[in-house]
């Protein structure tokens, strides 16, 4: 199926999970990222089991603590 | 108070906006902000606050300016370089707008001075560049009820969400806990396209000036986010508040503030 990773087009196994695509994305810092799902917030205690579907649009969402 | 003629064409183009107008721009004029971190996102901040007029602008940063600040933090200049930041900031508030009251605070922000300091503004802007000051601020703010803006910035990438404590979810809300040091990339480690801290130190400026007139809608229950290679603006709706937060919920388990530890953004030259 196709989704939308980070803005881009990707073609991924059907029903993958948010944690599955993490990994697949090789995200940076894993453990602390958080994950929007069609503009929504997704808990962490889900990527586990939250499955997305086609057209899904993920967005990684980084601690910045940049500012000075 | 009735406006001066040179206040009614300074702030013409505010007056003239229908959301602003007289009774909106007499509203920023009566409104105070506080400014943690004169840097990147704090700098266009200051400089934005103060055109607009705001009433008393507070600024509080511990540092002195360094040659790699200027990079990106505009309200500082090459022959800044050594000055406090705090003086260097008030002074080019000061040159623009001689109406805006300027408070310096040179020092670090920490758990025992940041209640006494944030009391007097209506409205935070969090430009820090540390997660142990930001969690500081959001704490603070939760516990002490007072609105703020907090965003952070590295590399291309830029984040930002307005809280009203208590009523929308907080920082931690979303960013559940400090990370471990050195656990996430730093902007001296990673570095940061120096404009990103100008669209997000400006948005900022925006979210205070709509506070305090109370037009439009704020950030609040979302997180923005802006990438800079792609061009591409996101707003990601947030939880709703409370929810297992460990400050902001009806039962909060944090009810003292905490001092993290953790380094700070800049490189400076001979240190660590
Ligand atoms: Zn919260």
């Amino acid at each position: 199926m196709r989704i939308t990773v980070s803005g881009e087009n990707k073609e991924v196994k059907d029903g993958i999970t948010i944690s599955e695509l993490i990994e697949q994305e090789n995200v940076e810092t894993p453990e602390y990222v958080s994950v929007s799902v069609n503009e929504e917030f997704e808990q962490r205690a889900n990527f586990d089991t939250k499955q997305l579907k086609e057209g899904d649009v993920v967005e990684f969402l980084y601690f910045m603590g940049g500012g000075r | 108070m009735p406006f001066t003629n040179e206040q009614l064409e300074r702030y013409s183009r505010h007056i003239i906006l229908k959301e602003i107008g007289v009774k909106g721009q007499k509203k920023i004029m009566n409104g105070s902000v506080l400014i943690i971190g004169a840097g990147g996102l704090g700098a266009p901040a200051a400089l934005y606050l103060a055109a607009a007029g705001v009433g008393k602008i507070g600024i509080a940063d511990a540092d002195v300016v360094d040659l790699s600040n200027l990079q990106r933090q505009v309200i500082h200049t090459t022959a800044d370089i050594g000055r406090p930041k705090v003086e260097s900031a008030a002074e080019t508030m000061r040159a623009i707008n001689p109406d805006v009251e300027v408070e310096t605070y040179h020092e670090f922000i920490t758990s025992d001075n940041i209640m006494d300091i944030i009391r007097d503004y209506d409205f935070v802007l969090d430009g820090t560049d540390n997660f142990s000051a930001k969690f500081l601020i959001n704490d603070a703010c939760v516990m002490a009820d007072k609105p703020f803006s907090h965003a952070g910035i590295l590399r291309f990438k830029g984040q930002l969400m307005t809280v009203i404590p208590h009523e929308s979810p907080c920082y931690r809300c979303v960013f559940k806990t400090m990370p471990p040091k050195d656990a996430i990339p730093t902007c001296r480690q990673a570095g940061v396209i120096g404009a990103m801290a100008g669209v997000i130190g400006s948005l900022q400026a925006l979210e205070a000036v709509k506070f305090l007139t109370g037009s439009g809608d704020l950030l609040t229950g979302k997180l923005l986010t802006f990438d800079a290679l792609t061009m591409k603006f996101h707003t990601i709706n947030l939880p709703p508040r409370g929810e297992g937060c460990a400050v902001c919920s009806d039962h909060p388990e944090i009810t003292e503030l905490i001092d993290y530890e953790q380094p700070v953004c800049e490189f400076k030259p001979g240190q660590n």
